[in-house]
C-alpha cells in the first residue's frame, strides 16, 4: 500500500459519518459537491484527519481542495514535509 | 462563471430576509438619544447591542476635548502619518497607551481592525507560522492573509490542543506567533491565557492577544484579561480598540519589544491609511485618563452583566458563556433567530443577530452587550422582553 493509499483509506474512515454506508468514497468525490459538507463539518473532518497523521493543516490549503483526493495529496504533501 | 456569480450564494441569502420581511443587516438607529438609548422604527428603544461597555460617547469630558481638537485642530488629517506627518496627539496618545500598560511603546492604528491586520500582516509573513484560535476575529485571519503566513487554528480555547500543534512545528515553535482574544466577541467566553501561556513557555513562540473586548472591562486597572491573570509579562503584543469602551475610533498595539516600532515601517495598513482625526484622538486620550480612575464605571459593568445573564438564565434560556459584557442566547436555528431579533426590536430592545457562518459551532446568536451605563431599570426591561417572548415560544 503507498502512502497515498494509506492516506485514502484513512479519508474514507474519517469520512463515513457523512455518507452514512450510502456510497463508497473516492478520490473524485467532492466534499461540499457529492457529500455536502458545510464549512463546520469539513473543519471537523480536518480536525480528524490532522489527529489521525499528527500533522497541522494550514488554512491556506483550504481553496486548493474540492475532492478527496485533493486533500489526501495535501495530507501526503504536509508528512513528506514532516 | 461571471464577475458577480460569487455572489449568488448572497443574493439568495437576502431574498430569503426579504420573504420573512425582515433585514437585519439595514437597522438604521434614527436618533441617538443616549449610550443607551434610541429611536428605530419611530419607536424608543433599549440599545443592548452596541459594544459600548463603559458608556462614554456621550461623555461631556470627551466631547469637550473632541470639540476644542475640531475647532484648533481640524476636521480630519487628510493623510497618512507616514507621509503625511504625525499630528503631537497620535504620539501622545501612543505614549500614554504605553504608560498605561506599562510597555515600552504602543501603536496607534486607525481601527482596531487594521490594528490586527497591520500587526499580524507585518510580523508574519511567507516563511512564518501563526497559530490562531479557530475563534479568532475576521480581523486575525485577514491579517494573516495578508501577511502570507503559514496559518494554522487550533480548537478554540483548547491550550493543550495548541500545545500539540506547537510541538508539531518542532524548532520553527520558537518564532511561531500565537494569536487569542482576550474576551471572544461571539459568546462572551474568555481564553484560558494563563494554560495558554505555559503552552508558550513549553515550546517557544510570541503570544499576541486582543483584547477588544476586554479593555477597559477587565483587570484592576482596565488594562484587560492580561491585567486580571497578572500574566503582563508573558504576553508579547496587546492589541485592542478605541471603539467599544473608549467609545470613538481606532486602534493600538503595545508592546516592549524594540522590533514595535520597525511595524511603522512594514506595515501596509499602517502606512497607506489616513490618520485618525483629531477630535477622534482627543476623545480617545480624555476617555483613557476616565478609563485609568474608571472602577466605579467598571464594577457598574459587571453588575449590569451579572443581572442581565443570571436574569436570562433564569428564563432556562441557553447563554453562550459565564457572565461577561457579551452576552449571548443560543437559540436552535437561522429563522427562529431572525424572527426572535425582530420581536425583541418591535419590543423596544436592540440586540445583534449572529448567524452562521460568522458564529462559532453553526449556531445562531442573540448577542447583547452590556453597559456600564444601562440602568438597572433598563436591564430588568430587557429581561422582561426576553420573558414575553419565552412565555410564547
Amino acid at each position: 500500500m503507498t502512502e497515498y493509499q494509506r492516506i485514502m483509506a484513512d479519508l474514507s474512515k474519517g469520512l463515513a459519518p457523512y455518507t452514512k454506508g450510502l456510497f463508497e468514497v473516492d478520490e473524485n468525490t467532492e466534499l461540499v459537491g457529492d457529500l455536502d459538507l458545510d464549512s463546520l463539518q469539513i473543519m471537523e473532518l480536518l480536525l480528524f484527519v490532522e489527529d489521525s497523521f499528527d500533522i497541522s493543516i494550514p488554512v491556506s490549503i483550504l481553496p486548493d481542495v474540492k475532492t478527496v483526493g485533493d486533500l489526501a495529496k495535501q495530507v501526503e504533501k504536509i508528512i513528506g514535509h514532516a | 462563471m461571471g464577475l458577480f456569480t460569487k455572489f449568488e450564494s448572497l443574493t439568495e441569502g437576502r431574498a430569503e430576509l426579504c420573504a420573512l420581511g425582515i433585514d437585519p443587516f439595514a437597522v438604521q438607529i434614527e436618533k441617538i438619544i443616549s449610550p443607551t438609548e434610541g429611536i428605530i422604527h419611530g419607536k424608543h428603544t433599549i440599545l443592548a447591542g452596541t459594544n459600548n461597555y463603559l458608556g462614554l460617547t456621550f461623555n461631556p469630558e470627551c466631547i469637550a476635548s473632541a470639540r476644542l481638537a475640531l475647532e484648533h485642530e481640524g476636521t480630519g488629517t487628510t493623510g497618512s502619518r507616514m507621509a503625511n506627518g504625525s499630528y503631537s496627539g497620535h504620539r501622545k496618545l501612543e505614549q500614554e497607551m504605553a504608560a498605561f500598560y506599562g510597555k515600552r511603546d504602543a501603536i496607534v492604528f486607525s481601527t482596531g481592525y487594521q490594528a490586527n491586520l497591520g500587526m499580524i500582516a507585518a510580523i508574519a509573513g511567507p516563511a512564518d507560522v501563526v497559530l490562531i484560535d479557530a475563534d479568532c476575529h475576521a480581523s486575525i485571519y485577514d491579517g494573516c492573509r495578508l501577511g502570507g503566513a503559514e496559518t494554522i487554528r487550533f480548537r478554540h480555547n483548547n491550550a493543550e490542543d495548541l500545545a500539540k500543534r506547537l510541538r508539531r512545528l518542532g524548532p520553527r515553535a520558537a518564532d511561531a506567533l500565537i494569536v487569542v482574544e482576550g474576551i471572544y466577541s461571539m459568546l462572551g467566553d474568555r481564553a484560558p491565557l494563563k494554560e495558554i501561556v505555559a503552552a508558550k513557555r513549553e515550546f517557544g513562540g510570541y503570544l499576541m492577544v486582543d483584547e477588544a473586548h476586554s479593555f477597559g472591562v477587565l483587570g484592576e486597572r482596565g488594562c484587560g484579561l492580561v491585567e486580571e491573570l497578572g500574566i503582563m509579562d508573558d504576553v508579547d503584543f496587546i492589541v485592542g480598540t478605541f471603539s467599544k469602551s473608549l467609545g470613538c475610533a481606532g486602534g493600538f498595539c503595545v508592546s516592549n519589544l524594540p522590533e514595535l516600532d520597525l511595524i511603522r515601517y512594514a506595515s501596509r495598513p499602517y502606512i497607506f491609511t489616513a490618520s485618525p482625526a483629531p477630535a477622534t484622538i482627543a476623545s480617545a486620550r480624555q476617555a483613557l485618563r476616565i478609563l485609568e480612575s474608571g472602577k466605579d464605571l467598571r464594577q457598574r459593568l459587571r453588575d449590569n452583566a451579572k443581572q442581565l445573564h443570571s436574569g436570562l438564565a433564569a428564563l432556562g434560556y441557553t447563554l453562550g458563556g459565564p457572565p461577561s459584557p457579551v452576552v449571548a442566547v443560543v437559540l436552535e436555528g437561522k429563522v427562529e433567530a431572525l424572527q426572535f431579533w425582530d420581536s425583541l426590536l418591535k419590543l423596544g430592545v436592540y440586540v445583534n443577530l449572529m448567524l452562521p457562518p460568522a458564529t462559532p459551532n453553526g449556531v445562531s446568536l442573540i448577542r447583547c452587550s452590556v453597559s456600564a451605563a444601562h440602568t438597572s431599570e433598563q436591564i430588568d426591561a430587557v429581561c422582561a422582553a426576553f420573558a414575553k417572548l419565552r412565555a410564547k415560544a
